[in-house]
């Protein structure tokens, strides 16, 4: 007996320590990337169960760039294993099944919006529910120059090309900007839950006034929306490429210009996530980052040893802001048709939950919420929907309990329930795990601040001390 | 109406004239005040309007329309200020005591509504609605519309606010925004498999005595007055009396009042807090509540959606009069309730405003309290301790 647990306590410290090198590592997360790439492209759409199998598989892959930059295997090796992903593994899946493609987008899209509502939330401590306002504002600024609706752009004939994309991402950035400095001033003086009710109200406002105002002027084609928003033309050598691949893997696309469309919109997306990605890291690390940590953790203190309070607080709103803008550029043009009804309450909340579900203040915390959020939001709810359909179609019954699908209420719809999941989201990770599923440090450190408290106050007790002066009570806490 | 900073006083025996001077005379007063000093200013706001802007469209003399619409926004301003103030008392409770903005207050409300149309509903389906009396028919959807939104408000505060107590401002605040929109998805949820409908109308249509408007002349017009609003009003005060006698004149309101002013030494002084506090939940809870189902009677058809803009409103309302303050929500509530109907009725002859930019104003009003004047019309300017 003794032998043979000395031998299993061998084999298992010998398994621990191959955990620990990294050629066994890197193996083993290729081997897991190849096996997910190997199950997506076995499943077949005409299968029964196909959403659900789908849903099972896709987050495999997406969150396997996570697990890579967690794995104990050298910072080069990571890079090319990201890369591989980003530009090898997840294009060919898209050549395959456009909608992995288009659900990547949308991750992305969503992506940035958390990066950039993390500078507000997370960086500066600003709670802003009305974030998805600066998103709208770039999402319009390129589509009233594009679309084909009957607004005054196109009737006096200042619609610009497609080609101008480029330049209104810088455009979209700009505007976003000036409205993030205008809303950010009338505000500067609130904090907390004011905050959060007044820049919920410009958020609807911004909303009401995209929907109203195609009336006396039209410059948003008010609820019906602007469509027709122009694209980015593809560059020869994208097609030329798609082509070039479609050759060699001997695979039949179906249609090769709609494809390449997306593939662009996907490296562009990619390009602005890592721009924004860079600038908030870069950000975070400077005497900007550190002032609006100041800002959040304490306002009078930060006031006091001398932090710009309103050029800072102006400062995070107008960057937050910038990153929305100009994703929704990007997002006009991708979907080539804005309406109002993109850019509700709804939206700005989804947002807020991932950068709480991934942790505040933290740069790959956001990135995960978004893909987090995005997955469940866009593939597992939509999939369950998809699911439910396809069962009810062939009357499915569930054995054992012998329930009919088709009784399924009509109204049950799960893709409809993402109020359901976004509001359970915030409310099991505010009690459960405040800090997020990728703490950043120092936020960890201010969210376990209350246990701290009543360890200091006992100290001081015992050492007979008056209340300590400069305590880590905040003026709210103490009365709450 | 009633003041939590008001010294706590004894609630010894007064006579019986002092007791229906106190809880009665005075609040009723003081509704008066408010809804006639309100209604005469945006009078006198309306025709300098019409004298301002004559003819805003060809063939509209605006003083006309002022004239005889003028009534009828009153009544239906009062309606809805009432509900508004009651909705607004929900925020400015809690806020009160924890200071803290319930977030998931506008969905309490809705499901207030929800309820209310549920008893209803049950009890046309079990053929009793045109055999009870209006009153107890009221009085029964009311309150059951009262209890269940208390109890959820008070389940709510356990699950989701109480362990976050101490914790930075805005987990709990967080915490909120989640548990409102998970309220919505949930009662939609549980529509959807017992109705496999959201659109909750009111069976009020088979009402004979709902159907016959009271008409009231006025000069050589008439207005019609919906006896809804009847309802509406009738009920609020009724609660509104009731609740400045629960919080002034009874043990557990001045326990109330004192975990408010100081939650520490109100628990040295042997108060237990968290039911306190729970009973906070409860009693806001239960206002937002009968505000739904007054409000579901009055517009007839309630959703899970409908609590987002009347809360906002609301919470509007309770900044406008001064947050944490009782007396300042039903003031918010009754002037922002008269201001909208005003602008409902007024904006239609602006052909470039238009009713479509209403919502908007409430925010607008909300924002520019917020900045010029954050502790509302009656409410004390606090400075922040660091």
């Amino acid at each position: 007996m003794a032998v043979k647990s000395s031998v299993q306590q061998n084999s298992r410290a010998m398994f621990r320590a191959a955990l620990k090198r990294p050629a066994v590592v890197g193996s083993l997360l290729v081997a897991y990337i190849l096996v997910a790439v190997l199950i997506l492209n076995s499943l077949d759409r005409s299968n029964l169960w196909f959403p659900f199998y789908s849903t099972l598989t896709f987050p495999v892959l997406v969150l396997s760039p996570f697990i890579i930059l967690a794995a104990p295997v050298r910072g080069w090796f990571k890079g090319v294993l990201v890369a591989a992903l980003l530009f090898l593994v997840i294009p060919y899946l898209g050549m395959r099944d456009s909608s992995y493609l288009e659900l990547v987008i949308q991750i992305c899209i969503f992506a940035g919006l958390a990066l950039g509502l993390n500078i507000v939330v997370g960086f500066a401590g600003l709670l802003d529910l009305g974030y998805i306002a600066f998103f709208a504002v770039g999402a319009y600024t390129w589509a009233m120059f594009t679309s084909g609706a009957s607004t005054v752009f196109n009737i006096n004939g200042w619609l610009v090309s497609g080609s101008a994309f480029y330049l209104f991402i810088f455009l979209g950035i700009f505007v976003a900007a000036i409205v993030g400095i205008l809303l950010g001033l009338p505000v500067l003086r609130l904090r907390g839950d004011y905050l959060a009710i007044v820049t919920l109200g410009f958020g609807e406002m911004i909303r009401v006034i995209a929907n109203n105002l195609d009336q006396p002027i039209n410059f948003t084609n008010g609820s019906q929306g602007l469509f027709g928003v122009g694209r980015p033309p593809v560059p020869f050598f994208l097609r030329d490429g798609v082509l070039a691949v479609e050759s060699a893997l001997g695979l039949s696309i179906a249609n090769v210009d709609p494809l390449s469309q997306q593939l662009l919109f996907y490296f562009i997306a990619i390009a602005i996530i890592g721009v924004i990605i860079v600038v908030a890291r870069r950000l975070d690390n400077s005497p900007i980052g550190r002032a609006w940590t100041a800002i959040r953790e304490d306002e009078v203190a930060a006031i006091a040893m001398g932090v710009p309070l309103v050029r800072m607080k102006l400062l995070a709103f107008a960057t937050g802001a910038s990153f929305a803008g100009a994703i929704g550029v990007i997002y006009a043009a991708k979907q080539t048709f804005v309406s109002p009804e993109s850019f509700s309450l709804i939206q700005s909340i989804s947002i807020l939950a991932m950068v709480i579900v991934g942790g505040m203040g933290g740069i790959r915390g956001a990135l995960l919420g978004a893909v987090i959020v995005t997955m469940l939001n866009l593939l597992v709810l939509k999939n369950l929907s998809l699911q439910i359909n396809a069962l009810r179609n062939i009357d499915f019954v569930i054995p054992i309990i012998n329930y009919h699908i088709r009784d399924w209420p009509t109204q049950l719809e799960p893709a409809k329930y993402e109020r359901l999941i976004f509001g359970l989201l915030l409310i099991v990770m505010m009690i459960f795990r405040p800090a997020g599923l990728l703490p950043e440090p120092r936020r960890r450190m201010e969210l376990q601040e209350k246990d701290e408290e009543i360890v200091d106050e006992e100290i001081s007790s015992e050492a007979g001390d008056e209340q300590p002066v400069v305590s880590a009570v905040r003026p709210d806490a103490e009365q709450a | 109406m009633l003041d939590a900073r008001r010294s706590l006083g004894s609630v010894s025996s007064p006579s019986i004239l002092e007791w229906g001077y106190r809880f009665i005379l005075f609040p009723i007063g003081q509704m008066l005040v408010f809804i006639v000093g309100a209604a005469l200013f945006l009078t006198l706001l309306a025709f300098l309007l019409a004298l301002a802007f004559p003819e805003p469209r060809p063939n509209i003399v605006l003083m006309d329309q002022v004239n005889r619409q003028l009534p009828g926004m009153i009544i239906s301003g009062i309606t809805i200020g009432f509900v508004y103030a009651m909705i607004a008392l929900g925020y400015t409770l809690v806020y009160g005591v924890l200071k803290f903005i319930n977030f998931a207050h506008s969905e309490i409300f809705m499901v207030g509504s929800v309820v209310g149309f549920e008893v209803m509903q049950r009890l046309s389906e079990a053929g009793h609605l045109p055999s009870w009396s209006p009153v107890l028919l009221v009085v029964v959807v009311v309150l059951a519309a009262m209890l269940a939104s208390g109890l959820l408000a008070v389940l709510i505060e356990r699950v989701a606010y109480r362990p976050l107590r101490g914790a930075p401002r805005l987990v709990p605040l967080i915490s909120a925004i989640g548990i409102s929109f998970f309220m919505v998805d949930l009662v939609r949820a549980v529509e959807a498999i017992t109705r496999n409908d959201f659109n909750l109308t009111y069976p009020l249509n088979s009402l004979e005595w709902v159907r016959n408007p009271v008409k009231l002349a006025i000069g050589e017009n008439t207005v019609n007055i919906r006896p809804t609003q009847f309802i509406v009003v009738l009920g609020a005060v009724v609660t509104l009396i009731a609740l400045n006698y629960f919080v002034n004149g009874t043990k557990l309101g001045r326990g109330i009042r004192a975990v408010s002013q100081d939650m520490t030494t109100a628990g040295l002084m042997g108060i237990n807090v968290n039911r306190m506090i729970s009973l906070t939940f409860f009693v806001g809870g239960a206002f937002g509540g009968a505000a739904g189902a007054l409000f579901g009677m009055n517009v007839g058809t309630v959703t899970p959606f409908v609590g987002f803009i009347p809360g906002i409103k609301a919470f509007t309302a309770a900044v406008l009069g001064g947050i944490g303050n009782v007396t300042g929500a039903l003031l918010g509530g009754l002037t922002l309730g008269l201001v909208e109907s005003f602008l409902n009725g007024l904006l239609v002859y602006f052909p470039a405003l238009g009713q479509r930019y209403t919502d908007v104003f409430a925010f607008s009003v909300l924002i520019l309290i917020l900045i010029f004047r954050p502790s509302g019309l009656l409410g004390e300017r606090v400075d922040e301790k660091v």
